[in-house]
């Protein structure tokens, strides 16, 4: 019974942590989510400006066609890999240490998959006139390829997120009724669908999950694919890359980490969560970020390599804008500071702390922005007839839809955090059960055996009033 | 239907009736010579393609004598078939759906490449375009409907010669356009957030006269025909298509790409009516109708 009181504590003090935002909210956040809306409203006034005015509000034109809008597009799109990177193939791998982080990687999927198509419609000319796309699509265009791919990513990521809620759903509804609004009460009850955690929900909701995880990763990877193909099917020197897919999908991984990094560190600070977010879990997704920093100095040094060695065509231009030319700034910033310095952060046993990890990915971020810019910017700045290159700069317009675009984001996830808890409490709970008194989880494989079936005690998670001491003391 | 003959220019009334006298006159002659062989059986492969309409399909060219060319430096003008075109066609300021661009010759000094849209056989912008909203015609002219053009610029993006411009804001209109209807044959009135490129006056030249770049060329440097009944025509002489573009070593801009441009290039640098190779620039287009100090509709800066 010591390893029953012992999972008990850690069920209660986790519960009490996790749950705590959903029913206390301070100061702070009223203070960030203000500070947000501020951002957005500045932004709908920019718009407003851009749909009365027309886009020559923006920097673009007929030269440099695409711009900011695109670029930031191309990023989010580039983030909301985090989700099935971390959650999907980290729970193919059982590598158990995902558990408290697989929540949050799921929020970033869904919340940049909701932001990245506003930025494509910003973008457009005639914006009311979206529903051309449902009604005239036409197969053989790679932007309506994307939208399929975004729409079915988003479609299972969402799945995806709202399996793995429904248990702590339940919780919500069982321990926090009498804190809630009536509303609130009925929308638990509601998401819930009547989950008791018998022992025939485990198991189907294993299975759900197990073909969800299976499924949304090669949605993922042909999603960032197609994404990459909008460039890589038209005819531009810098854009005309076969590997421009695996280009962007090693992009987005590496980018989608780092989002997952930062948004960890912010949550742990904002959310109290610092015992159950360690710094075991920094240094790990730190090894994966360096790792595919290192991917992406494969890529480049391939795409330049290759491209560099014959300097074919237009070849010899774009090498030239990007590395001394106009575009030369930006990219030695994206190169040295966006891959070698994240790389090296992590592989020097001096700055591979906590702080060293999130300043890595701080860095690989901006280096990321910063390259999607230059892959749209750069591709459209070499000049197909003989004229002087154009230039761009984003205008006031961009740069407050684009912040408007991240104030969104992170809006979207304070909203989300004061709805569901940002840690699976109920994976944790299986987990240290598992551990402790094996006996007494519910074990996948045991399920799936007829004979052991019969041996398994009725799971005891959230349906078992707490009985252990309020001390926490677990581990 | 074509108000915009009516429009700041209209010297085309001498050209089209010399156009078509010379063009019934080629005709006649060219069966009379009994060559007619070739246009009899096109005439049945046409008749095939269509069937029940018994209409032969024109197959729309157009073929840039560039020995002819000189970036009218002659004239001290600016290019006369961009000027025209802004104004036969009302391009809004700054497009220039017909741009000339002097291109460096391998051994130095410079050629003038009249540009329009190429009329791609296998056009990178219709294959883009999410919409449909831009399309080739069975005369294989590539055409944008701005009444369904959602704005993306992917085709601009697609097309490799650039020449797809976007209406960036309400450009300054001449107030003679003001009661046009809009078609995609002819795209006056297109609104802000669309599209537009050179739509190759398919209404004129089904009308039998040659569009505004080819008449205003004081060089005669531009035909216009039909690769379908293998004739074409600068407003000078008619002649024989093939035999015009094969005894001249014709080329496409770009023909690498697999494009299949219906727009021929005969090499040259202006060299039949004595232009220097070595004297560089040609003079701005303008746009009449266009606001004094308008910068905002200006290239400069880019």
């Amino acid at each position: 019974m010591e390893a029953l009181r012992l999972v008990d504590g850690f069920r209660q003090a986790l519960e009490e942590r996790a749950f705590a935002p959903l029913t206390h909210t301070g100061r702070g956040f009223f203070l960030l989510v203000g500070a947000l809306l501020a951002v957005i409203g500045w932004g709908l006034f920019a718009y407003y400006t851009q749909f009365r005015e027309g886009l020559i509000v923006t920097g673009m034109r007929d030269r440099i066609s695409w711009g900011l809008y695109i670029a930031v597009f191309v990023f989010f799109i580039g983030i909301s890999m985090a989700g099935t990177l971390i959650s999907a193939i980290l729970r193919i791998a059982k590598a158990e240490w995902r558990l408290p982080i697989t929540r949050m990687a799921e929020f970033v999927t869904v919340v940049a998959l909701l932001v990245a198509p506003l930025m494509i419609t910003l973008d457009l000319g005639q914006p009311l006139r979206m529903p051309n796309l449902f009604i005239f699509g036409r197969w053989q265009s790679p932007l309506i390829w994307d939208i399929f791919g975004l729409t079915t990513y988003l479609v299972a990521s969402f799945i995806y997120l709202y399996l793995a809620l429904i248990p702590d759903l339940a919780i919500c509804r069982d321990r926090l009724s009498p804190k809630l609004d009536a509303f609130r009460r009925w929308s638990y009850r509601l998401l819930a669908v009547e989950w008791h955690g018998t022992e025939k929900q485990h198991h189907s909701l294993a299975r759900a999950m197990g073909v969800v995880m299976i499924v949304i990763i090669p949605i993922a990877v042909s999603m960032h694919t197609v994404t990459s193909w909008i460039f890589s099917m038209t005819l531009r020197e810098p854009w005309d890359s076969t590997m421009f897919g695996a280009y962007f999908v090693a992009g987005a991984l590496y980018s989608g980490v780092g989002v997952l990094i930062i948004l960890m560190a912010v949550i742990r600070k904002a959310l109290h969560l610092e015992e159950y977010l360690t710094r075991d879990h920094f240094m790990k997704l730190g090894y994966m970020l360096g790792a595919f920093a290192l991917i992406v100095m494969f890529f480049n040094v391939s795409e330049y390599l290759t491209a560099g060695y014959k300097l074919r065509g237009e070849s010899e231009m774009h090498l030239a804008q990007v590395f001394v030319g106009a575009l030369a700034p930006w990219y030695w910033f994206y190169a040295l500071a966006g891959m070698v310095l994240p790389a090296l952060l992590i592989a020097l046993p001096v700055t591979r702390k906590v702080w060293g990890i999130i300043v890595a990915a701080v860095l690989a971020n901006i280096g990321m922005w910063i390259e999607r810019y230059l892959i749209v910017v750069g591709g459209l700045r070499i000049p197909l007839n003989p004229y002087e290159p154009a230039n761009y700069f984003p205008s006031w317009v961009e740069w407050s839809l684009m912040a408007a675009g991240f104030a969104g984001f992170a809006l979207l996830i304070a909203l989300v955090l004061k709805l569901v808890p940002a840690v699976a409490v109920w994976e944790m709970v299986e987990h240290r059960e598992a551990k402790h008194s094996p006996e007494l989880a519910v074990q996948p494989e045991a399920v799936n055996d007829a004979r052991a079936r019969d041996h398994v005690p009725a799971p005891r998670f959230a349906m078992r009033p707490v009985a252990g001491p309020a001390d926490g003391g677990q581990k | 239907m074509n108000r915009a003959g009516q429009g700041p220019i209209a010297p085309q009334a001498v050209s089209r009736r010399r156009f078509l006298q010379l063009a019934g006159a080629g005709t006649l002659g060219l069966v009379a010579v009994g060559s007619g062989a070739k246009l009899l059986s096109g005439t049945t492969r046409a008749q095939e393609e269509s069937p029940g309409t018994g209409k032969r399909v024109r197959q729309w060219t157009a073929v840039f004598d560039l020995r002819y060319c000189d970036g009218c430096q002659s004239q001290n003008k600016p290019p006369q078939c961009a000027q025209a075109c802004i104004l036969g066609r009302f391009v809004p300021e700054p497009m220039e759906w017909l741009e000339v661009y002097e291109h460096d010759l391998a051994g130095g000094g410079t050629q003038f490449v009249p540009t329009l849209c190429m009329q791609c056989q296998n056009p990178p912008c219709v294959n883009v375009c999410p919409v449909g909203a831009t399309w080739k015609t069975p005369e294989g002219v590539v055409l944008i409907d701005q009444t369904r053009c959602i704005g993306c610029r992917f085709c601009m993006a697609a097309c490799p010669y650039e020449r797809r411009f976007f209406l960036w804001g309400d450009p300054p209109r001449p107030p003679e356009t003001a009661l046009v209807h809009y078609s995609p044959v002819h795209q006056i009135g297109a609104p802000k957030g669309t599209v537009m490129k050179c739509d190759f006056c398919t209404e004129i030249l089904s009308a039998g006269r040659l569009p505004y770049c080819s008449e205003a060329c004081p060089n005669h440097a531009f035909y216009f025909g039909d690769l379908e009944e293998d004739l074409a025509t600068n407003g000078e002489k008619v002649v024989k298509l093939s035999k015009l573009l094969s005894e001249n070593q014709a080329y496409h801009l770009k023909e690498d790409l697999g494009t299949k441009p219906r727009v021929f290039y005969i090499p040259g640098h202006g060299e039949a009516v004595g232009r220097d190779p070595f004297i560089k620039g040609r003079l701005p287009v303008e746009w009449p109708w266009s606001k004094e100090g308008a910068d905002t509709w200006k290239r400069s800066g880019w």
